[in-house]
């Protein structure tokens, strides 16, 4: 087992390294923090981090600081989400702070406007790698209502622009009644 | 005082965007453009480009420049505190909660019936995300023609990798990143 200093560094260290590569918008830390924490360090389950994902996108404030909070939280209590929360938002802080000074420069450089396109194209790469991976994950449970809440909740948040927040909710509800009928089903068959 | 000021715009805007950066844009410009003024809309525009450009989230982004510009570095603090604050508030709670009763059998069956709602969320905004990427806009454009062939080939590539070798997401991105000043400097 890990001596508690050697979780703490290790934490702070992976939520820094981690915020300081999430381009293109919050959901890139999914598939960061997935590979950090659930493949490298087994410190989170694949189902684990699904749920945590949903708690992150329902709360107030940015995702990657949201889902940094709650990995924190889960390997080392308050003082682990207070390191998780600082190595979050130190690259940011430090690298806007530097930027602001030429930030004309920046915005207006070709080579750095050449990297992000190209890296955009990367984060979208990484995105359809952890949804086929997660999405995988689900159909393999060989249970009709999960796919179908998929397939559905996909198309109501893609093409129809549906809330994220209610369709969460809807299927919270779903997964609830699903469970209730099953345990009452199987109570009545004993 | 500017630093109370500061710490109070952007604790409501950590408050109140929820969903992410999207969500958190027009909240930062009604605090630091239309209410405080310490924004021109110019600057505000720059920030956003900005704050796409680099790592982080939006709101910690503009909450940095914004206090770096009215009260520097210590406003900057004051300002991405402010903003992450309620997230820690309310997140840590939900995370006590979360591992507490996440045994419970009806507390399962939520969590179940989510799971597959993430997923579909990822996914939308990966498709999200390659559309911007291909065509440079947000939204499918009725010619096709118009698409970027760089990007499709690195997207190509870079997913393939990730599926083959199972590599690191990061080096995809960061490989991204170079093939693409090398591919657009040549073409």
């Amino acid at each position: 087992m890990d001596g508690k200093k050697n979780v703490y560094r290790r934490l702070f260290f992976s939520t820094l390294k981690l915020s300081a590569c999430t381009f293109g918008g919050g959901f890139v830390i999914i598939p960061l923090m997935r590979k950090k924490f659930v493949e490298e360090l087994h410190w989170i389950e694949e189902q684990e981090m699904l749920d945590l994902t949903a708690i992150a996108q329902s709360s107030p404030g940015a995702i990657a600081v949201n889902a940094s909070i709650l990995v924190g939280y889960h390997v080392a209590g308050i003082f682990g989400a207070f390191l998780a929360v600082l190595g979050t938002i130190l690259p940011p802080l430090v690298i806007i702070s530097v930027i602001s000074f030429f930030y004309a420069a920046v915005r207006d450089n070709p080579i750095i406007d050449m990297a992000m396109t190209g890296m955009l194209a990367g984060v979208a790469a990484v995105i359809c790698d952890v949804v086929i991976t997660m999405g995988t994950g689900i159909v393999k449970q060989r249970r009709v209502l999960p796919i179908v809440v998929l397939l559905l909740s996909f198309v109501a948040v893609c093409f129809f622009h549906a809330n994220i927040m209610l369709v969460l909710l809807l299927c919270g509800v779903v997964g609830a009644v699903d469970t209730y009928l099953r345990r009452k089903g199987g109570v009545s068959a004993k | 005082m500017i630093y109370l000021e500061l710490f109070w715009s952007f604790f409501q805007i950590g408050l109140f965007s929820i969903g992410g950066g999207y969500a958190a844009m027009p909240l930062i410009q009604h605090q630091a453009v239309d209410l405080h003024q310490w924004l021109t809309m110019t600057q505000f525009a720059d920030i956003m480009t900005i704050a796409e450009m680099t790592p982080g989230p939006i709101a910690i982004n503009s909450a940095t420049f914004v206090g770096i510009q009215t009260a520097g570095i210590p406003g900057a603090i004051v300002a991405t505190v402010g903003c992450v604050l309620p997230s820690c508030g309310i997140v840590t709670a939900l995370a006590y909660l979360y591992y507490r009763f996440r045994g419970l059998a009806m507390v399962q069956g939520v969590l179940q019936g989510l799971r597959p709602a993430v997923v579909a969320m990822i996914a939308s905004a990966g498709i999200s995300l390659i559309i911007l990427s291909f065509f440079g806009q947000r939204t499918i454009p009725g010619d096709l023609s118009g698409i970027n062939p760089i990007s499709a080939v690195l997207f190509g590539a870079g997913l393939f990798v990730l599926r083959k070798w199972k590599v690191n997401p990061i080096y995809v991105m960061a490989g991204a990143g170079v093939a693409g000043v090398l591919l657009y400097s040549v073409f």
